[in-house]
């Protein structure tokens, strides 16, 4: 199985859905000459032709829309952000036209547009250029969104999104492009809606997804140097989410943190928390924990945006908390 | 497989034994219903028996140490059996096993100790609030286990699911056993810290529950002052103008002698420990504009009436005129209040803490009372004493007032 980057996980998406069906276009701010800020969308220019390949204005509000149309038009749209904090401009479009569009048509007119970008926290943007804005896009009905940890499941749920007839978001990170991974050859879809179990435990679930997998990874590392075993469940998928699948993991562990690049307040993990306790309260034999950002912008000197982010050893930490330990 | 000897609930409200004595040694034979240890509970001094035919393998706790309930203390197998060790702690810092001969813990995931068994000396406590975490009470219910007779290890003493099948290894804070102490009086030093014994830290537990943080109650006693003021006349006509005796001069003296033959009301609570003062400090309540301050009088007992009086005066003055130095009016280890001037009959005093008890004076007033078969005018005095019942009991305080009341009826006793 070849190894290769987030990067060109998504590329090998972009470029097999694109040869796949000629409805499919990319647009979005340097996409096409610059091959994408990130390089995600390096040869499809060459490959496909500037007429799906299109390079926008500064504009994200603007460019959004004109996906949105499209997608009502009957083609499929990829509109790549340079960032989620840029995205910000264009929620309007998002929110109002894309998320309500197939329920306010009475069902007539579907919504099959994927929107990308990078999402949270790289090192030193400060406060306007490091947030995390899963909770924001996950709390809207009409829409999807997923937040793919390693280059299989980059490939798998940007090319699943494609193919969905639905307003699909996809968060992937600054931090993970340069990230590696075994990737199958080949056709690779990765069910939109599936969280995966990175690493079976028994002590202590950790779940989490994007950039915390690797963080929680991390601290079951740790953890096993304690003779404790975390089982790291990444979500994948923010909405919908597996419920089954962490009710399955706090079945056999019965202790829970949640970890998340997002501020605490109204988070994912609250979302996570709210399942556990309403559908495995009797499984729990200690509050569940959150490991989140310090509920401050983040800051942009190094050692505070260091505290401010979720680490290994906080993760750790709560883990021994809800063991019992500390 | 050794059978396992646990820190038995001896009590319903038993949550940690002090090993009082070993009755059995290592390497002893024992028979199920032999008494293994003594141990102190917080009601009693209890046994322990054996569960089980054999040898006495091995001791896990050393005399003297406190182990919360559901502790193994000890193993009981066939001669030569190895022992399992004991269930280690997660951080290697903070071992469980409090015996020095005990072998050092060993960060292998051995399952704790189970909870006690229902043995036919526990009762369950209904009154008690299970604290439990869900998965504890539905194992619980599974079982058919009363969660009311288990030792909680998570905070607050929540049930969790370790305490009822022991999964992850137990990581217990090194609770330090506190060295068994008797309480020794005239050693010389100015006070004596006397670590608390498990009765002790019941009736405080208790009592601090009712009543809130100093748990008071009063002690009132009646004093006949007719000798007590014939002698203060006699002193003042002696004296002259010099210094006059004031009632209160007398009242401070004798508390001051109480107090030195009653060392169980000289005392600070010092929530882990009880201080006992070998030193009369005594405070006495000063009303000023801003509110009330309590001055001391150091070594009150072993000072002359003339000189309690005096530097009762001084420190008054002091007091109202808001110049008291910081070392004036702290340290006092008991203390006086006297409303005696404005009228009130009898009055209860709240204590100033950490002091354990405080005596509050009222006026004295002529009253018609009982006296050999007849009624007789005598000038009588009521005092209160409000005490804290976490250091002084009922009985304790009660015989200091009794101490104090003969004093003040017979004032000659106070050059003894």
């Amino acid at each position: 199985m070849p190894t290769i980057t987030y990067r060109d996980a998504l590329n090998q998406a972009l470029r097999e859905e694109m040869q796949r069906d000629d409805t499919v276009f990319l647009m979005g701010e340097e996409v096409g000459l610059y091959q994408g800020a990130y390089k995600v969308s390096r040869g499809l220019l060459e490959e496909f032709g500037a007429q799906r390949v299109v390079d926008t204005p500064i504009a994200e509000l603007g460019f959004a829309g004109v996906g949105i149309g499209a997608a009502m038009g009957g083609l499929r749209p990829v509109i790549e952000f340079m960032t989620w904090n840029f995205a910000v401009l264009a929620l309007d479009q998002i929110v109002n036209s894309a998320a309500k569009m197939l329920y306010m048509s009475g069902g007539q007119i579907r919504m099959p547009i994927v929107f990308r970008g990078p999402n949270g926290a790289a090192l030193q943007l400060s406060s306007q250029h490091s947030q995390a804005w899963e909770s924001w896009l996950a709390h809207i009905p009409g829409l999807k969104v997923v937040a793919p940890a390693t280059p299989a499941d980059a490939k798998g749920l940007l090319k699943s999104a494609i193919r969905d007839n639905n307003p699909v978001l996809v968060l992937e990170g600054e931090m993970l492009y340069n990230t590696k991974g075994d990737v199958p050859e080949g056709e690779l879809l990765v069910p939109i809606g599936q969280a995966d179990v990175k690493r079976p435990g028994s002590d202590v679930t950790l779940i989490c997804h994007s950039k915390t997998v690797t963080v929680a990874l991390k601290a079951a590392e740790q953890l096993a140097g304690q003779n404790l075993s975390a089982e790291v469940l990444d979500l994948r998928s923010l909405r919908p989410m597996d419920e089954p699948a962490i009710l399955a993991s706090v079945a056999k562990t019965h202790r829970v943190v949640v970890v998340e690049e997002g501020w605490p307040h109204c988070g994912i993990g609250a979302q996570v928390v709210d399942i556990v306790q309403r559908e495995a309260f009797d499984q729990l034999d200690a509050p569940v924990l959150r490991v989140t950002q310090a509920d401050v912008p983040m800051p942009y000197n190094k050692q505070l945006e260091r505290l401010a982010k979720p680490s290994p050893e906080k993760v750790v930490a709560a883990a021994r908390r809800v063991l019992y330990l500390d | 497989m050794p059978t396992k000897v646990f820190m038995e609930a001896l009590s319903p409200t038993m949550e940690e034994g002090r090993l009082v004595k070993w009755t059995k040694a290592v390497g002893e034979a024992v028979k199920t219903g032999d008494t293994l240890a003594e141990v102190e509970t917080d009601k009693a001094v209890m046994e322990i028996v054996a569960r089980a035919d054999g040898q006495l393998l091995q001791h896990l706790v050393a005399e003297g140490a406190t182990v919360p309930v559901g502790e193994v203390v000890a193993f009981i197998g066939a001669p030569g059996e190895k022992v399992a060790q004991p269930a280690p702690p997660a951080p290697p810092p903070a071992a469980p096993v409090r015996s020095a001969t005990a072998p050092s813990p060993t960060p292998a995931p051995v399952p704790a100790p189970a909870p006690v068994p229902a043995a036919a000396t526990v009762v369950a406590d209904a009154s008690r609030v299970v604290r439990a975490s869900p998965l504890a009470k539905r194992i619980a219910k599974e079982k058919g286990v009363d969660l009311k007779l288990i030792q909680g290890s998570g905070p607050g003493g929540r049930v969790i699911l370790r305490d009822l099948d022991g999964a992850p290894a137990r990581a217990v804070a090194g609770s330090a056993a506190p060295a068994p102490a008797a309480v020794v009086i005239g050693s010389g030093a100015a006070f004596e810290d006397v670590p608390l014994t498990q009765i002790r830290k019941t009736i405080a537990k208790r009592l601090g529950a009712s009543l809130g943080p100093v748990p008071h109650y009063f002690l009132t006693s009646e004093v006949d002052m007719e000798r007590a003021a014939e002698a203060r006349e006699a002193l003042n006509q002696q004296l002259g103008d010099a210094a006059k005796v004031s009632f209160n001069d007398i009242i401070l003296k004798g508390v001051s002698l109480a107090l030195a033959r009653h060392r169980a009301c000289n005392a600070w609570w010092q929530d882990d420990h009880i201080r006992y003062w070998n030193e009369v400090h005594l405070g006495m309540a000063v009303a000023i504009e801003e509110g009330l301050i309590t001055p001391v009088i150091r070594n009150a007992d072993r000072k002359s009436l003339s000189a309690i009086g005096s530097e009762a005066r001084a420190l008054a003055q002091l007091a109202r005129e808001r110049r008291l130095k910081p070392e004036q009016y702290t340290g006092s280890t008991f203390s006086v209040s006297n409303l005696g001037m404005f009228d009130i009959d009898q009055f209860t005093a709240v204590i100033n803490p950490p002091e354990a008890g405080i005596v509050a004076v009222g006026s004295i007033v002529p009253k018609p009372v009982v006296q050999d078969g007849q009624v007789t005018v005598r000038r009588r005095l009521r005092l209160t004493m409000s005490c804290d019942h976490r250091v002084i009991d009922g009985a304790t305080g009660a015989a200091f007032m009794k101490t104090l009341k003969q004093m003040l009826e017979n004032p000659l006793a106070m050059v003894l």
